[in-house]
């Protein structure tokens, strides 16, 4: 690896974490800008002065805005996510095990979505204006102009209520066989590859249908490579990097699906956990559940971006 | 596509069925959501039929919600909230993304970068969790909804107006209005605005999807447009209940939103094209 | 002797925007016999590269073979299945593309593409293949043949590419091989090496050949006959010497004419000399800025320059000389980092931003493509009357009706004036470019390569209404151009740039004898309509390897 890679790939880490800078300013300042005063909300109209008075001293509400966020800044650093206005229960406490089982959730759809996505979008730009590349164009669009919870009932609808295969609304929490982790994940995964997978397979086959549109492409034609060979061995090496992004941002509607489809099926994860946290406006809750989402999201785009780097021809 | 309709022909542009259907669908929802009071067969908070969650009648052309009122008169004034506030939404952060990004590619320097770093970290959070953190600090009403998709779709805009600028500021007519002594304004306004009106609106329909989708899920979770008002996607939550018995009630308002969205995708790909060799 | 191409009667097919179809190449009858290089040649959209692409039985996007036959050692590319045209494609028709900078795929290392064919046709094991690339490229006077396969193609030059890829072509024993313009993307000094090295492997091996080009010098050098082709038909076939020497069309006699442009040959308009430009010690670039002002990478090398009036001066050089950066300089697009800049006895500031509009108005830069400089969403009349209101604050009748005399001046009818640029031919496209710079009324008009992107008998027309206008408005010119003739034809005055420096500055008078050495080998490489003129040509290695960018 040369040092003028490295450079680069050091450079796109920087603007990481100066995004996730910026990202954290923007999540602390539209929730500490809440009109009227956090406390009174919190106690409620009838509380003593005196009590609002000492609340305030204990959030730290009597400092400056920004003196707040630092403070709130380095104790995420720490580990620290801060205490529910609710419940009064650390909030890494309730984020814990509900975390893994997001990671989850999201894991097994990407274990689906990408292979799929890939095949999908690869034979779609091979067969290029064929009946097959047609119906593939049709559905992709179909499914991305549809909200996700549309696709969800759509799935309730068709597997729970007329072929009954699957629970529909429920989500048992005692999984002992699996059977039946298959039937409790099916639904949700199924769901949520549709949104991913519409959206990467439509992108992935821009990438490779823009490199099939070049010289070179033509060239491997011209030598007498069959169409096969001219996608695989010509194409492809080239569409890496914007194959890889198109997972990466695609993978990223995860984070809008996982919203919906956690409420939907009632699944336990900190999705469901922050709607939940918006209801009753829990903000240490919502602060630190929109930055896991931030972090994880940030990561997969920086690490699209390093692949592409390293896949770049040019700069071997 | 071949087949084109002769009227747009002849003024020197060719504009499949495909997109003419689409166009229809879009223009259908505009009208609706104009006259939807005058039309309407039943007072939408009005419980007008005894059972609840009923099928399609000759009296409920669309079966009746939760509570027993008449599904179509509610989905036909859920227009008005679904593509009214997106409409709003989608014009204040397309007029603000141009207007950042035109400036930002003609003045460059530190102004581009600092803004464009600061509107790409904007970028990086995904858009329900926008919605989500505003809505819990701020609460749920019709201007703040409004607002705050406005604001989650302005870096998008932004970055798509920027970047069709940079590429028309690269261009030599731009080189020589600037050796003519030609200021910024003119520049801006004339050599490079008309240059990208076509891909800008194409981009703004997009937008216009995006923002659909965004608020239905919102109202979706309960944390978009609230009762007494309901958008198509709080139509679908106050009515979820029904799905197991695959009730209309949940059904029809979903479809509403897919028809609107599904058609402004079908135009942006099916847009009237100028003919080219029309005097070959 | 049995043709081995024998095309008869082909027609192809377009399919255009409104889905109308167009017949692009109209009934063409061609034959070429075992070991004969037959040129095609025409200007752009005469059809040249679709005719030759049948013979490899393919159309680009859009376009379909709708008739005739292409046969090839008796078989017929139109009704060959694709498996059977595959099997073709590569061993017995081979290609050789115009940018083998595009046709080379960046993701792989050279050596394998050129290879591929024989691992696609299973003709021969891979290190066989390799040791015979080596041999080729070696034939090709490639320098470090043994390892120049191993590099990825971003990391050798435009004409080494170029030549790789025609070993690329060659590695298969082709029977035929297309150059589909070659050499159109190299600077005359590298082009020699790359024609030569061309025609000796083909002649070597006795491979036939079709050369597709707009350039009738070059075609001259290696093809045995000569295909005159205009609107996708033949105009005239015949021996190179005949065509030279004997061309019965007159669409070929005109092409010949406008390879020649008369020399401008020492006009006097203005009897007293003044000088209306004077440039010194010019320095221009790019990158990061030294302490001391300069920029790290000096495009242009204190350069000066002087330009009378009513006179032209000249800047020739091969591309990355410097020349286009030279005219932004002094345009004040790019502002020079140091040396002045006096334009009628005053000094302009180095940036546009600085100078007066009436400094701005009296010198006009016109770009090499009208395409890019001519904004496709205003009409003509928009184009031009902006700078009648902007400079001369015309506006409705008064604008209408000199935007009219603009319109005349150029030859162009006052039709035009409601159309938008695509709907222009290339030439009045740059008709317009020029009648833009002329609305400004300007003293002096910086021309960047303004015929080179246009046909040769185009480009002459051109130059002819440069001279014209010249004479009326007393105009001068600084005329940049990679193409000698097209200089010596406008100018008084020629400088030589070479690596961002003025090398040699030389009036007609002495034209014959430039004295430098780069100067000398610049003007000895330009093709001259002679068969015999490469086979004769003898350069000095060490001067050519000493100037050559590889």
């Amino acid at each position: 690896m040369s040092a003028y890679v490295l450079n680069l790939i050091t450079v796109r880490l920087l603007i990481a974490a100066l995004t996730l800078l910026i990202v954290s300013f923007a999540v602390f300042f539209a929730t500490a800008m809440l009109p009227g005063d956090t406390a009174t909300i919190l106690l409620g109209q009838a509380a003593t002065p005196e009590a609002v008075a000492g609340l305030r001293n204990a959030m730290h509400l009597d400092q400056p805005a920004f003196l707040r966020f630092l403070h709130w800044l380095s104790g995420l650093m720490s580990g620290d996510l801060g205490t529910s206005y609710v419940n009064n229960v650390a909030v890494a406490d309730l984020i814990g095990g509900r975390f893994v089982n997001t990671m989850r959730l999201a894991g097994i759809t990407a274990l689906f979505s990408v292979p799929l996505a890939l095949t999908l979008g690869i034979t779609a730009a091979m067969f290029r204006g064929s009946l097959y590349d047609r119906l593939v164009t049709i559905l992709t669009i179909g499914v991305i102009s549809i909200p996700e919870f549309m696709v969800a009932t759509l799935a309730v609808l068709i597997f729970s209520v007329y072929l009954k295969w699957l629970p529909a609304l429920s989500f048992a929490n005692d999984v002992t066989s699996v059977w039946q982790l298959l039937k409790v994940y099916a639904m949700p995964v199924i769901s949520l590859t549709f949104v991913v997978a519409a959206q990467m397979i439509r992108m992935t086959r821009a990438a490779v249908i823009d490199t099939i549109n070049t010289p070179y492409v033509e060239t491997a034609l011209l030598k007498g490579a069959s169409r096969p060979r001219m996608v695989l061995r010509h194409a492809l090496p080239n569409a890496i990097g914007p194959i890889v992004n198109a997972v990466a941002l695609s993978l990223s509607y995860l984070v809008g699906g996982v919203i919906i489809v956690e409420t939907i099926f009632n699944y336990p994860g900190i999705a469901k956990l922050m709607v939940d946290g918006v209801a009753t406006r829990d903000l240490p809750l919502i602060q630190s559940c929109a930055m896991i989402f931030c972090v994880g999201y940030l990561s997969l785009i920086t690490l699209a971006d390093i692949i592409a780097i390293l896949a770049n021809p040019r700069l071997r | 596509m071949s087949s084109s309709i002769p009227l747009f022909q002849k003024f020197g542009y060719r504009f499949s069925w495909v997109g003419m259907i689409g166009l229809s669908i879009i223009l259908f929802w505009g009208i609706m959501a104009l006259i939807a009071p005058h039309i309407i067969p039943h007072p939408v908070g009005e419980i007008v039929d005894e059972d609840y969650f009923g099928a399609i009648s000759s009296r409920f052309w669309l079966g009746s919600d939760y509570l027993g009122r008449d599904m179509l008169s509610r989905i036909l004034m859920g227009a008005r909230y679904t593509v009214g506030i997106s409409l709003a939404a989608v014009s204040i952060a397309c007029f603000s993304g141009i207007v950042l990004g035109m400036t930002a590619a003609v003045v460059g320097g530190w102004f581009d970068a600092a803004l464009s770093r600061f509107l790409d970290a904007m970028n990086s959070i995904p858009g329900k969790l926008s919605g989500l953190v505003v809505v819990a600090a701020v609460g749920s009403s019709i201007n703040v909804l409004i607002v705050t998709l406005a604001v989650i779709y302005t870096p998008g805009a932004y970055r798509f107006a920027r970047a069709l600028a940079v590429n028309i500021h690269a261009m030599d007519y731009i080189t020589v209005a600037r050796t003519r002594g030609e200021g910024i304004l003119y520049i801006i306004g004339s050599e490079i605005l008309p240059n990208i009106t076509g891909p800008v609106l194409a981009d703004l329909g997009l937008r216009f999807v995006f923002i659909v989708l965004l608020l239905s899920g919102l109202s979706f979770l309960g944390l978009g447009v609230q009762p007494p008002y309901a958008d198509w996607g709080a139509l679908v939550h106050e009515n979820i209940g029904g799905l197991p018995f695959g009730a209309p009630a949940v059904i029809a308002p979903s479809l509403a939103i897919a028809s609107l969205t599904i058609s402004v995708n079908l135009l942006i790909d099916n847009l009237p094209q100028k003919i080219r060799d029309r005097s070959a | 002797m049995q043709n081995l191409v024998e095309i008869r009667d082909l027609k192809v097919e377009a399919t255009t925007d409104s889905g109308r179809r167009v017949e692009i190449i109209k009934g063409v009858n061609l034959d070429i016999a075992p070991g004969e290089i037959v040129a095609l040649i025409g200007e752009s959209g005469s059809g040249k590269t679709t005719i030759a692409l049948t013979l490899l039985g393919y159309a680009r996007a859009g376009c379909r073979i709708s008739g005739g036959n292409v046969r090839i050692a008796g078989k017929d590319m139109v009704t060959l299945s694709e498996r059977d045209r595959a099997a073709i494609r590569g061993t017995e028709v081979a290609y050789v593309p115009q940018s083998a900078a595009a046709a080379f795929n960046p993701a792989k290392r050279i050596i394998d593409q050129v290879i591929e064919v024989t691992r696609i046709h299973r003709l021969m094991p891979a290190h066989e293949a390799r040791q015979k690339a080596i041999g080729l490229f070696r034939a090709l006077s490639l320098p470090n043949p043994e390892t120049i396969g191993s590099r990825y193609p971003h990391q050798v030059s435009g004409g080494q590419l170029q030549r790789l890829s025609a070993a690329m072509a060659l590695i298969s024993d082709p029977k035929l091989v297309i150059f589909d313009e070659p050499t159109t993307a190299l600077d005359v000094t590298t082009q020699i090496e790359v024609l030569r090295a061309f025609k000796s492997v083909m002649k070597k091996g006795g491979i036939s050949g079709i050369y597709v080009s707009h350039d009738l010098a070059v075609v001259a050098q290696i093809a045995d006959r000569i295909v005159v082709l205009r609107n996708g038909e033949v105009q005239e076939i015949g021996t190179t010497a005949d065509i030279l020497t004997r061309a019965q069309h007159p669409y070929t006699r005109a092409l010949l004419a406008a390879f020649e442009p008369q020399p401008r040959g020492g006009e006097i308009l203005v009897k007293d000399r003044k000088v209306l430009l004077e440039v010194k010690d010019l320095v221009a670039g790019y990158g990061a800025k030294h302490r001391d002002g300069l920029p790290l990478i000096r495009a242009v090398d204190e350069v000066s320059l002087s330009v009378e009036k009513g006179r032209n001066l000249g800047i020739i050089g091969e591309s990355g000389c410097g020349k286009s950066t030279l005219a932004r300089a002094i345009a004040g697009i790019l502002p020079a980092s140091s040396g002045t800049i006096i334009f009628e006895n005053r000094e302009l500031p180095s940036a546009v931003r600085q100078r007066s509009r009436d400094q701005l108005r009296e010198m006009q830069i016109v770009f090499q493509y009208a395409d890019t400089a001519l904004n496709p969403e205003k009409s003509i009349e928009e184009i031009l009357g902006r700078p009648l209101t902007f400079y001369h604050g015309m506006r409705g009748k008064q604008r209408e009706a000199r935007v009219g005399q603009l319109l005349d001046m150029v030859h162009l009818p006052n039709s035009l004036r409601h159309r938008r640029p695509q709907e222009l031919s290339g030439g009045q496209k740059q008709r317009v470019n020029f009648a833009r710079a002329l609305a400004a009324e300007p003293k002096l008009i910086i021309c960047d390569e303004i015929t080179s992107a246009l046909d040769t008998v185009v480009a002459a027309a051109i130059i002819d209404l440069l001279k014209e206008l010249q004479r009326e408005l007393l105009l001068s010119y600084i005329f940049i151009s990679h193409d000698l003739s097209v200089v010596e034809a406008v100018c008084d005055e020629i400088v030589v740039m070479y690596g961002g420096r003025k090398v040699e500055e030389i009036t007609p008078a002495h034209l014959q004898a430039p004295q430098h050495p780069y100067s000398k080998l610049l003007f000895s490489s330009v093709p001259k309509l002679d068969p015999g003129w490469l086979d004769a040509l003898e350069l000095d290695p060490e001067l050519v390897r000493s100037y050559s960018k590889s």
